[in-house]
């Protein structure tokens, strides 16, 4: 661990903070999002914030996430490393990372139609399947976080 | 996993909860510019304990679990210049962040006054108290601050 930590070059340096950042205020968006979602109760200013919270932090940080995970991982050459040789942890990051930013899609198309509806006097019951999708990415996320930093083999 | 990668990780996890709660509360210090009623002020306390539960457990898990990593992973000291600014930048950041915490908490207790006094409707001193400028630079500095323990963890100039 301190070995890599000494021997991590300067210039990865950058696109890790890039990286390591988004993924935080990705998370930062889905633990207010679904927070906001979870106490609304119905009351349409809460479900709202809720709402732009998953749209205007969380999807701003996966793209950046995205960008500096793509950035650090050609940096540190696994573009050049067979996927059979590839560390079981990069693979939960990928996958988690990518499948992630497809459920906020869904998730957020879920609730912009749910915010929507709510603006016509109805029910906010897609907003329940954005709020069911927001705890199920963060846990997603969790697991993520534990696999890229604590490196299982 | 050693016992050190598992410390690591719930370490990192730890500084994601802390940054969350930042985030939100950064959320919460938007939302609450258009609160002027106490209604709309005391609906948002449920989600402010979210972000006190996320900055408390992300505070401590990274001061306890990075003062663990430095004494216990070969090659680190407690005492190098990087983990040396990185504790002070933490303890700068729990001071800034309580004081902030303070002058949001104004909003919360003059709404709480109000509902008790049966005053439902708009107050401007509420909404005063709500669009706090102090609080707004506190939470600025705050971010900052942790900002650059994020850059210090990454660059760790001088190891």
């Amino acid at each position: 661990m301190s070995l890599l930590a000494a021997v991590r070059p300067d210039s990865w340096n950058f696109p890790l903070f890039l990286h390591v950042l988004g993924a935080m205020i990705l998370v930062g968006g889905l633990v207010t999002g679904a927070s906001a979602l979870a106490f609304a109760r119905g009351e349409a200013r809460l479900l709202r914030l809720g709402y732009w919270s998953l749209l205007a932090v969380s999807l701003p940080g996966w793209v950046l996430m995205r960008i500096g995970a793509q950035w650090i991982y050609s940096k540190e050459g696994w573009d050049d490393v067979p996927d059979k040789f590839r560390p079981g942890w990069l693979d939960i990051g990928v996958i988690i990372g990518d499948l992630g930013g497809l459920i906020l899609l869904v998730s957020l198309v879920a609730g912009g139609v749910g915010v929507y509806r709510l603006r016509e006097g109805k029910g906010p019951g897609l907003l329940r399947v954005t709020l069911v999708l927001s705890l199920v990415l963060l846990a997603a996320y969790v697991v993520a976080v534990w696999a890229m930093a604590g490196k299982p083999d | 996993m050693t016992l050190d990668d598992w410390i690591l990780a719930l370490h990192v996890l730890s500084a994601f909860a802390y940054v969350a709660g930042i985030v939100l509360f950064w959320v919460l210090v938007v939302a609450v510019r258009q609160a002027d009623t106490p209604e709309g002020t005391i609906r948002l306390e449920p989600v402010v304990k979210v972000g006190n539960a996320a900055v408390g457990l992300g505070a401590g898990g990274t001061i306890v679990l990075g003062i663990w990593l430095a004494f216990s992973v070969g090659g680190y000291d407690i005492w190098d210049g990087w983990i040396i600014a990185a504790i002070v930048l933490w303890l700068i950041s729990a001071e800034i962040g309580r004081r902030t915490g303070a002058a949001y908490r104004l909003g919360m207790t003059k709404a709480q006054e109000l509902q008790t006094a049966g005053q439902t409707g708009p107050s401007a001193e509420l909404l005063a108290h709500n669009r706090t400028s102090t609080g707004v630079l506190l939470h600025t500095l705050t971010s900052v601050v942790v900002l650059l323990i994020l850059i210090d963890m990454i660059w760790k100039p001088g190891a």
